[in-house]
């Protein structure tokens, strides 16, 4: 079963194409991470899942529905974390939470998800007296308010310190634990490996790539590279299938110890940065 | 139904906490009319009436103006802006009650500016309430559909604005252009024929003359355009503003900037 699937989706602003025949699959109940470069077209393709921008082509059904014409019943399933944050004027955290949950028909406890996001002390506060990572938190609990089936992400963790990330990320895992399926984009590589169980990369508009964020790029398959100082204190790396005999035989030549010794396998990062250079050179 | 109160409450709320909103909306007739009212005194014009008195009226019919027209054709772009309509989209709330939350506001401050108004006019420029219940009645309905047709059209207009800062620059010399042509701050009848033939389109002159009806003497009706009050093309008038107005939001009405695509 998809929550979310999308065949051939084309998008274009005046004369620059944002998405360019992209397919993509989300299973239900999974977490699956979009990556890619600024403007490759992420944000415009979750506002189409979304229901706020016009496609040019392509099917898509999320939720087994169109989204281009939302029913009520469908956005009552659907949480949405936008890439802006909003700012309600002279409201504060608990009146805008209350006031959300009342438009959906199965609400969570507003105040329990006010101290989920991590903002109970600041419940009484009005929201423009909040931190750029606070008033994120608000757009999260705007978000999952309404007890989702679906929840989209987009860049949800921008302007949150590293405790903070820890935190959302436990409250994601939970969320997908207690059954919501989750599409996240995201900036921070480590985020989309700690999360989900599948990620994909946009470039240019299209998916390049699905797979876990351990396979992503070959990178099960990746060499890894052994690096030493020569004798002329110069470093130097090589990357090889057979790295312990490399090793051996320096460990030969030098003697004994080799100075600087290091062997890497890449990270997601490196591997997604090789990717996306690639992409750029075609 | 319980949607739209709850939404109408907030609205209320977060105007009210809006210092700058509730001293320049509900301020400005109160002091236009205190200067107005100062500067021309007693002077009579035709008809038995006082010019402070035909302003009086005048001035109401701004007042609703700027709480409905002004006040939404001003926010909404900026709520546009700041995503926080998009945020509404994105819930299973109906459309509509974004709508009935921003009347049922100004329906509130509406009936709060109008009071006080009528309390400054009666106590400080002789204005007299209205004796007939005829005219209480032509009161509340001139009133409603004026209101009803400019928040619509406060609504209709806020789609012009592209950014936030626009909106003000849109609607501000919109309504200062009316208020001139329409009768507020200057008699009607001694504005140039073409001048009194334009603004009989827009709906202030309607709610000028009607809130005129209302408070004036019966023989001040000679002094009117078509030397009657017309009642009847009053509510024509606004009534059809006020579908043209639900059509227009309900067709132009944008919820994202649109930069946002
Ligand atoms: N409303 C718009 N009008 C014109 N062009 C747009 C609009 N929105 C996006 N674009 C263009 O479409 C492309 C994709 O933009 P999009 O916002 O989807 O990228 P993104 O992957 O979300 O980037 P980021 O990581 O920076 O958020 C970009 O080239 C952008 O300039
Ligand atoms: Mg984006």
């Amino acid at each position: 079963m998809n929550a979310i699937s999308v065949r051939g989706l084309r998008k274009t602003y005046g004369g620059t194409t944002a998405v360019d025949g992209l397919d993509l699959e989300v299973h239900a109940g999974e977490i699956f991470a979009l990556l890619g470069p600024n403007g490759a077209g992420k944000t415009t393709t979750v506002e189409i899942l979304e229901g706020f921008r016009k496609r040019d082509a392509g099917e898509v059904t999320v939720l087994g529905e169109d989204p281009a014409a939302p029913s009520a019943a469908w956005r009552g399933r659907v949480g949405l974390v936008l890439q802006g944050t909003g700012e309600f004027d002279n409201l504060t955290v608990r009146e805008i939470v209350h006031h959300f949950a009342g438009f959906y028909p199965d609400a969570d406890d507003p105040d329990a998800v006010i101290a989920r996001v991590g903002l109970a002390e600041k419940a009484r506060a009005r929201t423009h007296a909040l931190s750029g990572g606070q008033k994120r938190r608000l757009d999260v609990a705007l978000g999952i308010v309404g007890r989702p089936e679906l929840l989209f992400l987009d860049e949800p963790t921008t302007g949150f310190d590293p405790e903070a990330r820890r935190e959302f990320w436990e409250l994601v895992r939970d969320l997908n634990a207690g059954g919501t399926t989750i599409l996240l984009t995201t900036h921070y590589l480590d985020e989309a490996e700690a999360l989900a169980a599948r990620v994909g990369v946009i470039a240019a508009g299209r998916l390049v790539e699905v797979s876990t964020p351990a396979d992503l790029g070959g990178r099960q398959d990746a060499l890894p590279t052994v690096t030493w100082r020569n004798p002329a204190g110069g470093l130097v790396h090589e990357r090889t299938a057979t790295p312990t005999a490399l090793v051996s035989r320096l460990a030969g030549e030098f003697g004994g110890e080799v100075p600087g010794l290091a062997i890497n396998r890449p990270t997601l990062e490196d591997i997604y940065l090789r990717m996306i250079e690639t992409e750029a050179a075609k | 139904m319980k949607l739209a109160l709850r939404q109408g409450r907030l609205e209320t709320l977060q105007f009210l906490r809006s210092r700058e909103s509730v001293v320049f909306t509900l301020g400005f007739p109160v002091i236009m009319l205190a200067i107005f009212a100062s500067i021309f005194g007693g002077t009579e014009i035709d008809g038995g009436v006082t010019l402070t008195q035909y302003f009086v009226t005048g001035m109401i019919a701004t007042g609703l103006m700027t709480v409905s027209f002004q006040n939404l054709g001003i926010w909404i772009p900026i709520e546009r802006d700041r995503g926080v309509l998009k945020r509404y989209r994105g819930t299973p709330m109906p459309k509509w009650v974004y709508f009935a939350g921003k009347v049922l506001m100004i329906l509130g401050i509406a009936i709060a500016e109008t009071v006080v108004l009528l309390l400054m006019s009666v106590l400080f420029f002789g204005l007299e309430l209205p004796s007939t219940a005829a005219r209480w009645l032509a009161f509340g309905w001139v009133s409603l559909l004026g209101i009803t047709a400019c928040t619509l059209l406060g609504i209709a207009i806020s789609s012009l604005a592209r950014t936030s800062r626009s909106g003000s620059a849109v609607v501000t010399p919109i309504a200062l252009i009316l208020q001139f042509t329409s009768g507020v701050f200057l008699v009607f009848t001694s504005l140039p024929g073409w001048m009194q033939s334009v603004s009989a389109i827009f709906p202030l002159k309607w709610m000028c003359q009607g809130l005129r009806y209302v408070f004036l003497p019966d023989s001040f009706a000679a002094q009117e355009p078509a030397g009657t009050w017309e009642l009847g093309r009053i509510a024509l008038v606004l009534g059809l503003w006020c579908v043209a107005g639900l059509a227009l939001c309900l067709t132009t009405f944008r919820w994202t900037a649109p930069r946002e695509g």
